[in-house]
């Protein structure tokens, strides 16, 4: 593994986290899309040693085809999720019109919960005022 | 033989999903399901026999490689019987899906998107290699997108997403844990990596163990990864959630135990029962403040989790017999309470506890198959819960880990607390709605009455057997601890 496959690989997760922690779907897929790549380097990189292409037949010196099957094995999965998640980004919007990921039930409770107590504070007081 | 009877599981349900595509028509996709389940089923039964009675370790290589290229399937005792246990209660579920008419009647994905997650589970039991354990997650885990996202109504696609996100994550984390598992010693077969592993400097295998133990501890809903379970699962119709609840996050378990017992042997004990404690304790006291069936049975699922991780990290051959045996219980009882929630909000179109009541007097049938597994799960006596329960608590004692026991206990009593709580606001009291009130609840309802009654009995069977079950158990849990066994059935295969 030499310093600029490193550096893709560092460049990618980066990327790819970033965009992971946005809010909107989209954004998230993208996100998936380039840390996926980022390990598929990743396991290329550290699982084999430079060589011939491996086909049967040729002696010397040949690449280990192990870590070439698992990327893709691991290609062929992650289109199967992009894809997907690009599908339920464009359910979303044609429900919602945005494709930003909603905060969880429980959330929204507490925050609903929030918004009373403040409410029925805030009317307690105007009650004790007049 | 063994090849086909081991690859029968996989391979069945995967080709009458494809059957089912093609055809799209509800009646055909019926039959074709039942076939492929029933035949998976029946290779899932004569493995179990032949792993109870001798105790030998079927080892499969498809398609005849030799060793290292081959995809590897073994069948150990564990195995076995979580691959029969998970093919029944899916078959179970099947049938109650079809009388619910909900699913299959609205999409004509339900059926083979349904048997490729069997298909999934089952491989992620059998698989003799991180690599094929990677690929079986993620069969299972997409054709459970779909399932929970299915109507695409607006909550399913809210929570569906939370539920995707998260699932990609964890996926990630493994790829990468699995990578650099290759890296660091060039092998991803099981039978391989417990000498190279040991092998490795101390710091290189911690961090590869953290890493599968994140990935599998997401995919688990382990206290701090569980958030995502309770939010993602009411939302599906209480036919998928029922058998999510039963089967998924017990195939994360299984991942822990497998890799935790066969790869890293003792090595975050302290930690994983740490763990498990929160796990427990966060779960019930989120069950607690619920006001919605559904809802407080998703919590449910995180705080028994948290007993079967604890029973992994205490060791020993009794602790981890323990946990197989609290696995077994635990996913026919977990699965049934979700069917007879399914009853209820088919009868009553909710399960908020504001909307229904009342049903003990209009259904005591219904009552009494929501009272047995509701009971076990709170760990009562004679029920199945109580001896898992019981089995784990000993084992804890025996270890001399006072702390984690007292809470077990406790949770085990909070547990009962949110299920009386279930009862009385279901259950008890007046129907809320007076024109639903004469009815039985189960009188238009057979085939899934009938169901939930099947899985209901199974439950109690489990209680009855309980001796040779706890038996078999141990048995399961010397051959996990037992590496050099595993091993060699595998090299020499």
């Amino acid at each position: 593994m030499n310093a600029v496959e490193m550096v893709v690989i560092g460049v990618l997760f980066a990327a790819g986290s970033y965009l992971l922690m946005e809010r909107s779907l989209t954004r998230i897929a993208l996100g998936a899309g380039v840390i996926g790549n980022g390990i598929n380097v990743l396991i290329i990189a550290t699982g084999s040693r430079p060589g011939e292409a491996p086909i049967l037949g040729r002696a010397d010196e040949l690449v280990d085809p192990m870590p070439q099957a698992l990327v893709l094995t691991a290609i062929v999965i992650g289109f199967g999720l992009l894809s997907f998640l690009l599908a339920l980004a464009w359910r979303n919007w044609t429900i919602s019109e945005n494709d930003e990921v909603e905060d969880d039930l429980e959330d929204r409770l507490i925050a609903r919960r929030d918004d009373d107590a403040r409410t029925s504070a805030g009317s307690s007081n105007e009650r004790n005022a007049s | 033989m063994t090849d086909a009877l081991l690859a029968a599981p996989i391979a069945v349900p995967l080709l009458m999903a494809a059957l089912a595509i093609i055809v799209r028509k509800a009646s055909i996709q019926r039959v074709l399901s039942f076939v492929g389940l029933g035949v998976a089923l029946a290779a899932a039964v004569a493995n179990f026999v032949r792993v109870a009675s001798d105790g030998e370790i079927l080892v499969s290589r498809l398609g005849g490689w030799p060793a290292p290229v081959a995809i590897t399937l073994v069948a150990d005792r564990l195995s076995a019987v979580l691959v029969l246990i998970a093919l029944l209660v899916s078959t179970v579920v099947l049938a109650f899906a079809i009388g619910q008419r909900a699913a299959d009647e609205r999409s004509s994905f339900y059926h083979p998107v349904y048997l490729i997650m069997v298909a999934g589970i089952s491989q992620a039991f059998l698989a003799g290699d991180l690599f094929n354990l990677f690929v079986a997650f993620e069969v299972l885990l997409m054709a459970s997108y779909v399932l929970l996202t299915l109507e695409g109504t607006n909550a399913q696609v809210r929570s569906g997403t939370t539920y995707v996100v998260l699932n990609v994550v964890e996926s990630m984390v493994l790829l990468m844990a699995i990578g650099l598992v290759f890296a660091a010693t060039g092998t991803v077969s099981m039978a391989e990596l417990p000498e190279r592993l040991a092998a490795l400097p101390e710091g290189v295998a911690v961090g590869l163990n953290l890493l599968l133990l994140v990935a599998f501890g997401i995919k688990a809903a382990v206290f701090p990864l569980f958030f995502w379970l309770p939010d993602a699962y009411p939302t599906a119709p209480s036919s998928v959630t029922a058998v999510f609840a039963g089967l998924l996050t017990k195939v994360g378990v299984y991942a822990m135990i497998r890799t935790q017992t066969l790869l890293f042997p003792g090595e975050f004990s302290d930690l994983i029962v740490v763990i498990g404690g929160l796990t427990m304790l966060v779960g019930v006291l989120g069950a607690i403040s619920h006001s919605d069936m559904k809802r407080i049975l998703s919590f449910h699922i995180v705080s028994q989790i948290g007993y079967m991780v604890f029973g992994l990290g205490l060791g020993g051959a009794a602790a981890i017999a323990a946990t197989v045996f609290y696995l077994i219980h635990h996913i026919p009882v977990k699965t049934s309470l979700f069917l007879v929630e399914g009853i209820i909000e088919r009868d009553s179109g909710t399960s908020a506890f504001s909307k229904i009541g009342g049903l003990a007097r209009r259904s005591p049938m219904l009552a009494l198959l929501f009272m047995i597994p509701a009971l076990s799960l709170a760990g009562l006596p004679p029920f199945s819960g109580f001896l898992a329960k019981f089995a784990l608590i000993r084992a804890g004692l025996e270890d001399g880990r006072c702390v984690i026991v007292s809470v077990a206990i406790v949770v085990s009593l909070l547990t009962l607390v949110s299920m009386i709580k279930i009862w009385v606001g279901a259950f008890w009291g007046d129907s809320p709605s007076p024109q639903s009130g004469v009815v039985g609840v189960l009188r238009h309802q057979r085939v899934m009455g009938l169901s939930t009654g099947f899985l209901v009995a199974v439950t109690v069977a489990i209680a009855l057997a309980a001796g040779p079950l706890y038996r078999y158990c141990l048995e399961a849990s010397n051959q996990l601890l037992d590496i050099a066994q595993y091993v060699t059935a595998v090299r020499s295969s």
